[in-house]
């Protein structure tokens, strides 16, 4: 069956529940209104007030919650409204959730889903992409799906998970992308990285809605001859080092990209990860294509000017590839 | 009818409850004391030493209400709800030492302790973080249609959170069994109730979140467990969350290195006549559950125990280094 981003996640979301009965959803406006993005949908007339918990307006208290509810044995599903929100629910999610296993050895198996990502023009406060502030965290796990079955696969496999895991579902992509998923059911790994294309020139190195912007990149690179690989890291914590060096040894290049902004991003861990394991191999220096360091503008002039496009990464990958 | 009347006449246990409060009041006193005076100054114990001297009757009596199957979220300074649920002072001196054998196992020192066994969760720094928490594991209780009831303490500062506001609202609305229970101990670090707050009592907070609330003789283990009995009571009867707010002192500076001088010493002068352990032991002569020398030779068996323990906390290993990378994940 064709499916949606957001349908594969309402899919993952919903056999989880059918299967495990200690598996519920807590959030804000997620019952009966079915949640601001309408993922939730339905899901409150299945399973009713006990397991589609609403929440008032505190995300530290769905945090918390979730955390507490966890202790005890259930799988909580907190839904933070924005991504952006999640800042309200930090200590609880970095101090808590993150350390519990460490300090005393509890088990803290929550999944916080967290709508992020620029393009809709939702400015500031509804834009951002906070994921490399929860990379920092040991103790989390922190997953970007790029596609409808890694969306679904990896929601399952996060709610299995017994350690907390932050969910980046990127907004952008909820209704704009689809594919055919398998009748039968599945998980996808955390911790695993995917080949998102082949090729011997260069490697792309991305994830999240990125993902797209860099196949479509290496599909005009393409035509000019050049070869781009396109590794979908799907999981930034833990990471698949494995898989980003293999690609690099493969092709000798790397290119990383990001729509997060620029300093401490994601493309700072993936370079020293390179340097540090396969200088040898590279045949150029590490280079970057990332937003830059603002906070994401709302008008379409500046937030088009912001957001890393498929230009820049042809522009870049070219450069790179005459190196 | 008073509050010692309601345990001691209608329970008919007064003295058996008594001599479990004299002994959990006792122990804690005896171990915090060790700790905070003798050890720590010998540079024995790690890091900081938070105590709660002068407060002892309220982890005591609202524990010893507590069904085994409750769980129990204990500031920092409530050590005798460990005591109560059976962990060994020998382990709470590893714990505080750093050794491998304490609760953490060396990952992290002093009253930052749990153990889901004993369903006891372990607070975070900023303390009012356990709120929601709190009100997670009692939203699991209701969940799973436990029987039980979940006890969450922390003092008048932490009532200053925003995480205190939205795991009371929390708890209310969603109408769960959950017992608060906060240590009005007057400071919070140096900083008095009237720099802390502009209400009068942490109580007068209850009524905004539609929880009922009493103000309780937090250095009376009578007048305490007779409350958390009521609130248990209320929680576990499905009637929402309770709060108690148990007025005590602070016996002691924030933690081992601040002498509190910021503290009017007449306070200090004052409290100490209201001591709980030494109220408990009057009210025990009186009724003639004890006598002074029975008393005296309790005092005795625990400092004998205490120095077992210590001894036996400081044969302990350290932590092995190479464990350093263990147990931020489940392991595969």
């Amino acid at each position: 069956m064709v499916a949606t981003y957001i349908e594969a996640i309402r899919q993952g979301l919903w056999e989880e529940m059918e299967r495990d009965p200690n598996v519920f959803l807590i959030g804000e406006d997620i019952g009966v209104y079915g949640g601001a993005f309408k993922v939730t949908a339905g899901f409150h007339e299945k399973f009713g007030d006990r397991r589609v918990v609403d929440t008032p307006i505190s995300e530290a208290a769905i945090a918390g919650a979730a955390i507490g509810a966890s202790l005890m044995g259930l799988r909580p599903v907190a839904e933070m409204q924005f991504a952006d929100f999640i800042t309200c629910a930090f200590d609880q999610i970095v101090n808590f959730a993150a350390k519990c296993r460490y300090r005393w050895g509890a088990a803290v198996p929550i999944v916080i889903r967290a709508p992020s990502g620029g393009g809709v023009h939702g400015g500031p406060f509804h834009s951002q992409n906070p994921e490399m502030w929860f990379v920092r965290t040991p103790g989390l796990k922190v997953v970007a799906p790029a596609t409808a079955y890694d969306a679904k696969g990896l929601i399952k496999s996060a709610i299995r998970d017994n350690d907390p895991v932050l969910f980046f579902e990127h907004k952008g992509l909820y209704r704009r992308i689809k594919e055919e998923l398998p009748a039968e059911e599945y998980c996808v790994p955390i911790g695993k990285a995917r080949v998102a294309r082949e090729g011997r020139d260069l490697s792309i190195i991305t994830y999240g809605a990125m993902v797209w912007t860099a196949l479509s990149a290496a599909e005009q690179l393409a035509a000019e001859g050049i070869e781009a690989e396109v590794i979908d890291l799907r999981t930034l914590l833990p990471l698949d080092r494995e898989a980003v060096c293999s690609s690099v040894k493969k092709t000798s290049k790397a290119l990383l990209l990001h729509e997060d902004t620029r300093t401490g991003g994601m493309a700072g861990e993936l370079a020293v990860t390179i340097t540090e394991s396969v200088f040898d191999y590279l045949d150029g220096p590490v280079v970057r294509v990332t937003a830059p360091d603002t906070p994401v503008p709302f008008s379409q002039t500046l937030e088009e000017a912001f957001l890393p496009n498929a230009g820049h990464v042809v522009e870049k990958a070219r450069w790179l590839h005459r190196y | 009818m008073s509050a010692t009347e309601t345990i001691s006449t209608i329970e008919g246990a007064g003295a058996a409850f008594a001599h479990q409060s004299l002994r959990f009041t006792l122990l804690m006193r005896e171990i915090e004391d060790r700790i905070e005076r003798k050890l720590y100054r010998q540079g024995k114990i790690l890091g900081g030493v938070y105590v709660g001297r002068g407060q002892e009757a309220i982890s005591v009596g609202a524990t010893l209400m507590a069904e085994p199957g409750d769980m129990l979220y204990p500031s920092h300074r409530d050590m005798a709800a460990f005591l109560v649920r059976g962990v060994s002072p020998g382990r709470i001196f590893a714990q505080y030492m750093g050794r491998a054998a304490g609760l953490t196992r060396g990952r992290d020192g002093n009253m930052h302790m749990g153990d889901m066994n004993l369903r006891i969760g372990a607070i975070i720094s900023a303390l009012a973080a356990t709120v929601p928490v709190a009100a997670g594991s009692a939203l699991a209780m209701k969940y799973l249609g436990m029987p039980n009831v979940t006890i969450c303490w922390f003092g008048e500062g932490s009532t200053s959170l925003g995480h205190w506001h939205e795991g009371m609202n929390f708890a209310s609305v969603q109408k769960l069994p959950v017992v608060w229970i906060c240590n009005n101990n007057q400071y919070a670090y140096s900083t008095p109730m009237s720099a802390q707050m502009a209400c009068v009592n942490v109580a007068d907070r209850g009524a905004a979140y539609g929880i009922p609330a009493e103000i309780v003789d937090g250095n009376d283990v009578f007048a305490v467990s007779a409350a958390a009995k009521r609130a248990i009571d209320h929680a576990r009867a499905g009637n929402g969350p309770y709060l108690l707010e148990c007025k005590t002192f602070r016996m002691t500076g924030h933690s081992a290195h601040d002498n509190a001088d910021y503290v009017p010493p007449a306070l200090f002068d004052e409290w100490s006549k209201l001591d709980p352990i030494t109220r408990l032991e009057s009210r025990m002569i009186a009724e003639k559950w004890a006598s002074r020398e029975e008393i005296d030779g309790i005092h005795a068996a625990i400092v004998k125990e205490v120095d077992e323990a210590v001894q036996w906390a400081e044969n302990c290993p350290f932590p092995d280094p190479a464990t350093l990378l263990e147990d931020v994940y489940e392991s595969e």
